[in-house]
């Protein structure tokens, strides 16, 4: 009996740590953008929707969403089309040494990240003129992702029946036809999850756009707001936090969204 | 016309391939290559160029930068005479041991033991989530709000005004730090782990009268043994790449936070030394295939 209460209280008390060790970071999050006085100490804001103008004033906060949006947009239409097109036909035709190919690229992928290839990265994309361009950064992003897209979207496509295929073949629809107007709807919610988890990827990247953009105006928000509390003088509280949040509300969006939709039991991988 | 033509077309191909579609080799292969053409140049090719790098002493500027000359395995040998490289390796060591190993999977471990059936869960593992899912720039500046020398809240709380947690406990703090930002990973493999462990077997073993502890090795390790490996592999090799740090410390101060990551970016692109940068990049790489091997058997013995 008397173990079974140590057992609830020492379960509580654990409990009460862990919360209080996730939620104390994060309390500043939720505060600070709505304080009419934001300091960095976490308190009671005193409720002001003002700090939201700084966002107007500063010339490259509103426009780096825009940088994140296009470089997150542009990779998850680059990963979802080109894993898409190649999972497919991996799925429904046997190339030789089609397995080995797979295991060897998904090996790569999780081999050579950002932090191994920084060098070579930085190399290639200044011989080939990609220095402050979005699409280095998406080229760069989006090789990265491509292996793990085509071993999952190759998954939902070894997952469908070939049958509509087939029958659609015997009334003459053309391969291309059957791609887009039959397997395409039966894979979509595949194609879904591969252009969330792109655009979650890329719009939290901070290494790639960081060593291949030089020029302010195309940088995206991980870097402008990385630039914002390093750059000498003190950090102007107010423009912080109101753009942390801003730049924050599209992960948590897609999270919800993803968790309401699939139970967020997200598995080996998905997440890097 | 199509009608007509269709069933011979399709006859040949049922019993020897899915290709349902009747995409053909051609068609397929021209579907596959521009997937490969971009991991190739973006991904294969970088790998393979850093091994070429590392073998030159290739600089950002200066007259190495027009002209790199082949010098073998110098920086390899200079990095094994390099105070800087030996403190690196051991931090990151640290780092990967302290923040992975240790802190991630047992506190993983033990939010998901406990979590279970608990009326707090859909909060708790949403605010561990939170830290996982949001952008590393804004954790990072969460966390050097919270440990701020002058006006940090963690000072607030502790009584400790003037205390600088980043300037003199760096491994510490980061340690600490990327126990929060990656738990939720662990908790949720082993959430989804604990949920093929039968609650009668758990029952049983209580009624015996086997303490928690004693359920705990008898019960439930034998059956997430598999698992327990994949998150270690999985999270020592996030944790062993991750940059985020950098955003915190820099690596400083006087590189007492400087794990391999952010070494290499100091040294390569902040430093310029572009051949010796690869060259640790390359050792890098090496110990992620490792890992990643290492993983990639462990699912296929599970498959079969």
């Amino acid at each position: 009996m008397t173990r079974h209460t140590l057992g609830v209280l020492g379960r509580s008390a654990f409990l009460a740590l862990v919360l209080g060790f996730f939620a104390l970071p994060l309390l500043w999050l939720a505060s600070a953008p709505f304080d009419a006085h934001p300091s960095i100490t976490t308190s009671v804001p005193e409720f002001t929707l003002r700090n939201f103008r700084a966002l107007l004033d500063n010339p490259y906060a509103l426009g780096s969403l825009r940088n994140s949006l296009i470089q997150a947009a542009a990779s998850a239409a680059l990963v979802v089309v080109l894993a898409a097109l190649a999972a497919y036909a991996l799925s429904r035709v046997r190339v030789p040494g089609r397995d080995a190919l797979l295991y060897l690229l998904l090996l790569l992928s999780s081999v050579v990240t950002g932090t191994a290839a920084m060098v070579p990265l930085f190399e290639l994309a200044t011989r080939l003129d990609l220095i402050d361009t979005h699409l280095g950064v998406v080229l760069a992003l989006s090789g990265g992702l491509l292996p793990a897209a085509i071993f999952i979207l190759k998954d939902f496509m070894d997952a469908t029946p070939t049958s509509y295929e087939e029958s659609a073949r015997v009334f003459g629809a053309s391969p291309l036809r059957i791609l887009y107007d039959i397997v395409l709807p039966l894979v979509r919610p595949g194609l879904a999850t591969i252009a969330v988890w792109t655009v979650a990827n890329v719009w939290g990247s901070f290494l790639q756009p960081f060593i291949l953009l030089r020029d302010p105006d195309k940088a995206p928000g991980a870097v402008i707001l990385y630039t914002l509390y390093n750059e000498g003088g003190a950090p102007r509280l107010d423009l912080i936090s109101t753009f942390s949040l801003l730049y924050s509300l599209p992960v948590i969006v897609m999270y919800v969204f993803v968790s309401r939709r699939y139970g967020f039991r997200f598995h080996g991988g998905i997440k890097r | 016309m199509a009608q007509a033509e269709a069933p011979h077309v399709v006859a040949p191909q049922i019993g020897e391939t899915h290709d349902a579609a009747g995409l053909g080799r051609a068609r397929a292969t021209a579907f596959v290559l521009p997937a490969l053409v971009l991991i190739g140049v973006f991904l294969v090719f970088p790998a393979l160029w850093t091994i070429y790098l590392g073998l030159t002493d290739y600089r950002l500027t200066g007259l190495a930068a027009a002209n790199p000359q082949v010098v073998g395995l110098d920086n390899y040998t200079t990095a094994l005479g390099d105070d800087r490289f030996h403190t690196s390796v051991w931090l990151t060591v640290e780092y990967v041991a302290g923040s992975a190993v240790i802190g991630q999977a047992i506190l993983g471990f033990f939010l998901a033991w406990t979590l279970r059936g608990h009326r707090l869960k859909a909060l708790i593992e949403g605010l561990v989530l939170l830290a996982w899912i949001l952008p590393g720039s804004v954790v990072a500046f969460l966390w050097l709000a919270l440990l701020d020398r002058d006006e940090g809240t963690l000072n607030a709380i502790l009584h400790t005004p003037g205390f600088a947690w980043l300037l003199d406990y760096p491994m510490a703090s980061i340690i600490v730090f990327n126990v929060w930002r990656g738990t939720a990973f662990s908790m949720m493999l082993y959430g989804a782990a604990l949920e093929s462990v039968p609650p009668s077997h758990l029952e049983t073993a209580r009624l015996a009268g086997a303490s928690t502890f004693q359920q705990l090795r008898d019960v439930v390790l034998p059956r997430i043994r598999g698992h327990v490996l994949t998150n270690l592999l999985l999270i020592s090799l996030w944790t062993f790449n991750d940059f985020t740090t950098f955003q915190l410390t820099k690596g400083g101060p006087e590189g007492r936070s400087e794990i391999l990551p952010i070494y290499i970016y100091n040294v390569a692109l902040s430093g310029g030394r572009l051949g010796f940068g690869a060259a640790i990049s390359f050792l890098l790489i090496v110990i992620n295939v490792v890992f990643a091997l290492a993983y990639l058997r462990l699912l296929r013995r599970r498959s079969t």
